[in-house]
């Protein structure tokens, strides 16, 4: 009896673990269910709302659409965002604030697009870059503005 | 780090099994060891084989999150908490929306509970995939993990295409979700019910029938019904040892008390009935997610909600059930923009509070396929 039980096990066993052996094997041999990415060779394809980074969009005309509210500074929870601001004289001669430099810490950056949410004005977007490795920390460091550009007209 | 008063203690106790003084050895596994999935550290007596003691030593992690989001809007400390379980995130966000909303009392539309609901289900599905590959792992086979990170991928590829990213969301904001579906969710999610139905039976197939994994895991770490109520355990590790502790079934939240699904409570205490309700719970999650993605109704995905959120004056406590367990938020308010201060009950320090009794008497090697059982996520532990 004690020989019967001991017999039936181990072919149990065996059998338990061939058929895992079998699942291994048919994925050995089946090279169209191979899945691995070559990733630094061929590029991802990410999808649109991938959050990389934080970037400022600028049309043709070196215009944004960025008044200088703060309202993503104060939407960010960690302080990654300093908005500094100037004031622009207007034709009529009146005094109106805008945009000098918006500063943007990427290494603080969670991505959590708490920023492009505040924005009244959809001047900020995220971008699909993920390769953000420098040699230098300041680098991360970033001026989103570009140089010379200003605030599309109409934007209020 | 052990403290020599504890092994004293211990050498003087008739339970440490009476046996001679030079025979204890403390050693540390971790705060980076490969099987504890992160920094745990935990300082272990052991009598030859067999372990006396598991003290599990907190900190080297601990970022003070709640003591953060006293300073955080109440829009802004939601996205902390995706780093406190990252394999739980949406349901850990889903948490916090819902306790700010509950405490202003905003109704959020039906098309945001169902996607809510189903991100959640996903949430799960990708978790417990995770665990099952890196539990197969820590017992030392190689292979089921490369089987669930596939499956897990699809998933990963779902999230990164509807909310941008494949960890931390910050999906679910005070009101509803962040922006509407993507256009494709409902194809990919379709695909990915049709893939992974095909596939997990594999899991079975490869894992659960083999006779080594059975050895290792089958009357092993032993919970028994009482000690996971009195240690509050909970998700499956306490639905393991007979304990009714889901949360969507006892106090449900969103849609939870109109979808079809069973709470699968398993009676026989050890590692193998820990594994056997978290596989089962991977089907009922493919059910519920089934059940709802064909019936998602249009309309906003979020509500309208002020632009400075201030919670009137009081305690709120909202719970949900995460893949490891009851995870709950707990905020007083002072009436302020930012809280008087926020408590997280997370699952995992719980669970791991049991790590100690599971252990005891069991050997070492053992140990790591209790760990494995429990689903331990470090930082959930130690925030
Ligand atoms: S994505 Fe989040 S962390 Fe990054 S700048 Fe915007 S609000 Fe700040
Ligand atoms: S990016 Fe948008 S939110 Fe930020 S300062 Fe400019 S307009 Fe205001």
């Amino acid at each position: 009896m004690f020989l019967k039980n001991y017999i039936s096990e181990v072919a149990g066993a065996v059998k338990s673990l061939l058929k895992g052996m079998k699942l291994t094997g048919y994925y050995f041999t089946h090279r169209k269910e191979i899945i691995t990415q070559h990733y630094p060779e061929i590029k991802p394809q990410l999808p649109e709302r991938f959050r990389g980074e934080v970037v400022m969009l600028h049309d043709e005309n070196n215009e944004h659409a960025c008044t200088g509210c703060t309202a993503c500074e104060l939407a960010c929870p960690n302080g990654t965002i300093k908005i500094i601001t100037k004031f622009d004289i207007t034709p009529e001669g009146k005094k109106k604030k805008a945009i000098d430099t918006f500063v943007y810490h990427l290494e603080l950056c969670t991505m959590c697009n708490l920023c492009v949410d505040a924005c009244p004005t959809g001047a900020i977007t995220m971008a699909q870059n993920f390769e953000h490795s420098v040699f230098n920390r300041n680098d991360l460091t970033k001026k989103l503005n570009k140089p010379g550009s200003k605030v599309r007209a109409g934007v209020e | 780090m052990y403290r020599t008063t504890d092994i004293l203690e211990h050498k003087q106790s008739p339970s440490a099994g009476g046996v001679g003084e030079a025979e204890y050895m403390v050693i540390n596994v971790g705060p980076q060891h490969p099987a504890t999935h992160g920094v745990l550290h935990l300082v272990i007596t052991l009598n030859g084989e067999t372990i006396i003691n598991v003290e599990p030593h907190l900190g080297y992690i601990h970022r003070s999150i709640e003591k953060m989001c006293e300073s955080l809007t109440y829009r802004q400390f939601i996205y902390t908490t995706s780093r406190m379980d990252y394999l739980s995130s949406h349901i850990n966000n889903h948490c916090c929306a819902m306790s700010v909303e509950k405490a202003l009392q905003i109704e959020i539309p039906e098309r945001a509970k169902y996607i809510r609901v189903i991100l959640d289900e996903l949430t799960r599905l990708a978790s417990h995939q995770l665990w099952w590959g890196a539990m197969a792992m820590d017992i030392g086979a190689i292979t089921p993990f490369f089987y669930a990170f596939r499956e897990r991928e699809m998933i990963n590829d779902i999230m990164e295409e509807t909310c941008g990213a494949r960890l931390t969301m910050n999906y679910m904001v005070p009101g509803g979700v962040m922006f509407d579906l993507h256009p494709n969710f409902q194809k990919r999610v379709k695909e990915f019910i049709a893939f992974f139905k095909s596939k997990i039976d594999e899991y079975d197939e490869i894992l659960t029938g083999n006779v080594i994994f059975q050895n290792r895991v089958k009357g092993i770490g032993m919970l028994s019904k009482e000690d996971a109520i009195s240690y509050g355990c909970t998700g499956p590790t306490a639905r393991a040892s007979g304990v009714s502790c889901d949360v969507r079934k006892l106090y449900p939240y969103e849609l939870y008390n109109n979808i079809e699904f069973d709470e699968i409570i398993n009676t026989g205490c050890d590692s193998f009935a820990r594994y056997q309700v978290r596989m089962q719970e991977m089907k009922q999650s493919l059910k519920i997610v089934e059940q709802l993605i064909d019936n998602i109704p249009e309309g906003d995905f979020q509500a309208k909600t002020k632009a400075v959120l201030k919670l009137p004056k009081g305690e709120f406590y909202t719970r949900v059930e995460t893949a490891r367990g009851e995870f709950g938020v707990y905020i007083v308010s002072e009436g302020a923009t930012t809280p008087y201060r926020i408590k997280f009950r997370s699952p995992g320090f719980s669970n791991l509070s049991a790590l100690n009794h599971m252990a005891k008497g069991n050997k070492i090697g053992d140990l790591v396929a209790i760990m494995g059982t429990i689903d331990l996520v470090i930082p959930d532990i130690d925030r």
